[in-house]
């Protein structure tokens, strides 16, 4: 009787098996029908589709980068994935098929070259922290000393992504001990509970006080107490679509590209 | 459990056999990997560290919370549901279910939008006591209260619909009030259902994930439960993925340790 069920339940998942390597052939065969298609229609620059794992602070500089990209490559198109730059990072070294990778720190693209997955990165931005308060700022904040305040509602990212760590390292500068009330899993989180006025006071990128609109004020924080945040970017190495990826990383760098990023509060750095 | 064993077992038609084979296969599966993965040596020390501690206490307590909650406020809609003729009785039964497709960050960004400082209720409520939900462990208690309820309604509903409904008859032509007929016939009728509903509650809040970090954020030792803990350990990577890995075990554990029991006993029947 046992072995009976195990022997059916093997040749299930033995089907299983069968049937998704025959459905990946079938996205194989479409996929290279598809590119041979676009070489034909495509006159200049490169095609085919690559993700971009890119840190949550991106969002809307990178929104910009892919139409400009896509303008200028027709037969490319450009898919994001945005989250804080350390779980995009784990994602890339358990195996997520990554193009390019784009994170808010160093710290986290360092593993992926380390395994192997990126051999060269550039830095291509620069950010720095802002302190992000609701539209009339009703907790009266004026600078970092208002995180070490206990009936303040304030909120960090957690540590381990980079804006939480840098966060942290610019409050240790300016001598605060946080007492959060929360600590969010990215920037962008921790910008939707400013935006809402859930929160008093949140620490993020001066991007991020740009993004949010007339709902967010940014209050800008004395620079000797200041971290800037340096993004490296790097195409990977498992890449199927490698000269994409390339081309995707040589426009982020180019003059082009730098003023995008720039429209959106970054400093450029290539 | 062999004492409960009713008869032989009927043989299933042979093309079931395959096919429940890979319901169970898909279940088994990831679970098998998991606890492959799991740091055995590293567990004891684990289980000490305040983060570990500190989400287990907040997810018990805040998914016992939900559970009490939705039980005195979801069996009595549950019995409106079903035994009355409210008017738009439909609308109102797909309302109810909303939580349950709703994506969970939805319904957090949903209650924050209600009970949030600035919300539709919370603004009034901050304004009058001081009062502020997101942020803290009652906001964990409303965002796991608002994913689970749906689930000990729809269950006692059924089980009310289900019920004989002569006995209240009789109770009620013998003399007793609707009160007495609703205390003493149809809650204790319905146990079954009752049960089944608050175990299936229990287990939704326990795992919420999505409304509890949207509404409630995340901080160690206040709103930090294991859901969250798991999240972003897993995120980080490195050593903290191997706490991620063993908190996962204890959340299932723990899970097991309730579920087994109470399915055995309730949901077999």
């Amino acid at each position: 009787m046992r072995r009976g069920w195990s022997r059916s339940l093997l040749a299930v998942l033995a089907g299983m098996l069968v049937l998704a390597a025959a459905c990946g052939g079938d996205d194989d065969k479409s996929d290279t029908s598809g590119n041979a298609g676009a070489t034909e229609t495509t006159a200049s620059g490169v095609d085919g589709s690559i993700t971009v794992f890119a840190a949550a602070s991106l969002t809307d500089a990178f929104g910009d980068i892919k139409e400009a990209f896509e303008k200028e490559n027709p037969g490319a198109e450009v898919t994001f994935n945005f989250a804080g730059s350390s779980a995009l990072k784990e994602q890339i070294l358990q195996g997520a098929p990554a193009d390019v990778f784009a994170s808010a720190n160093q710290s986290n693209m360092d593993p992926v070259k380390d395994a192997g997955k990126a051999s060269d990165d550039k830095v291509f931005v620069t950010n720095k922290l802002e302190i992000g308060v609701p539209k009339g700022n009703p907790g009266k904040v004026t600078g970092l000393d208002a995180f070490g305040i206990d009936n303040l509602r304030i909120g960090l990212c957690a540590e381990d992504v980079p804006c939480g760590e840098f966060g942290r390292e610019a409050l240790e500068n300016a001598g605060v001990t946080p007492k959060p009330d929360t600590e969010e899993a990215d920037v962008r989180a921790l910008l939707t509970k400013v935006q809402s006025g859930d929160l008093d006071a949140g620490l993020v990128y001066t991007t991020d006080v740009l993004a949010g609109g007339d709902q967010v004020q940014g209050i800008e924080i004395p620079a000797d107490q200041n971290v800037i945040a340096k993004y490296p970017i790097a195409a990977l190495s498992g890449s199927k679509e490698s000269a994409t990826a390339d081309a995707f990383v040589a426009f982020v760098l180019s003059p082009d590209g730098q003023k995008l990023l720039e429209k959106r509060g970054f400093t450029p750095a290539a | 459990m062999s004492r409960r064993r009713r008869t032989t077992g009927d043989r299933p038609p042979w093309a079931l056999v395959p096919l429940a084979a890979v319901a169970l296969a898909f279940v088994a599966v990831p679970f098998v990997a998991l606890i492959q993965r799991v740091p055995w040596s590293a567990l004891p020390e684990l289980l000490r560290e305040p983060v570990v501690t500190d989400a287990l206490r907040l997810s018990l307590v805040s998914a016992f919370s939900a559970t009490g909650l939705s039980l005195l406020f979801g069996v009595p809609l549950a019995w409106m549901l079903a035994r009355t003729d409210v008017p738009g009785r439909g609308f109102l039964r797909g309302l109810v279910v909303l939580p349950m497709v709703l994506p969970p960050v939805v319904g957090g960004a949903a209650l924050l939008f209600a009970f949030g400082r600035f919300g539709l209720l919370g603004g009034p409520l901050f304004d009058a006591t001081g009062i502020l939900l997101p942020f803290s462990f009652s906001g964990v208690v409303f965002a796991n209260t608002f994913v689970a309820m749906p689930f000990l309604i729809v269950t006692v509903e059924a089980g009310l619909r289900a019920a004989d409904r002569r006995y209240e008859e009789a109770a009620a032509t013998l003399g007793a009030g609707r009160w007495t007929v609703f205390r003493r016939i149809t809650v204790p009728m319905a146990a079954p259902s009752i049960i089944a509903g608050a175990v299936l509650c229990w287990a939704r809040a326990l795992g919420e994930f999505g409304a509890t970090i949207t509404f409630a954020g995340n901080l160690q030792g206040r709103t930090q439960t294991m859901p969250l803990a798991i999240f972003l350990d897993l995120e980080s990577g490195g050593a903290d993925r191997e706490s991620a890995i063993a908190l996962s075990l204890i959340l299932v554990a723990v899970s097991l340790a309730v579920l087994i029991p109470l399915r055995d006993r309730w949901l077999a029947a």
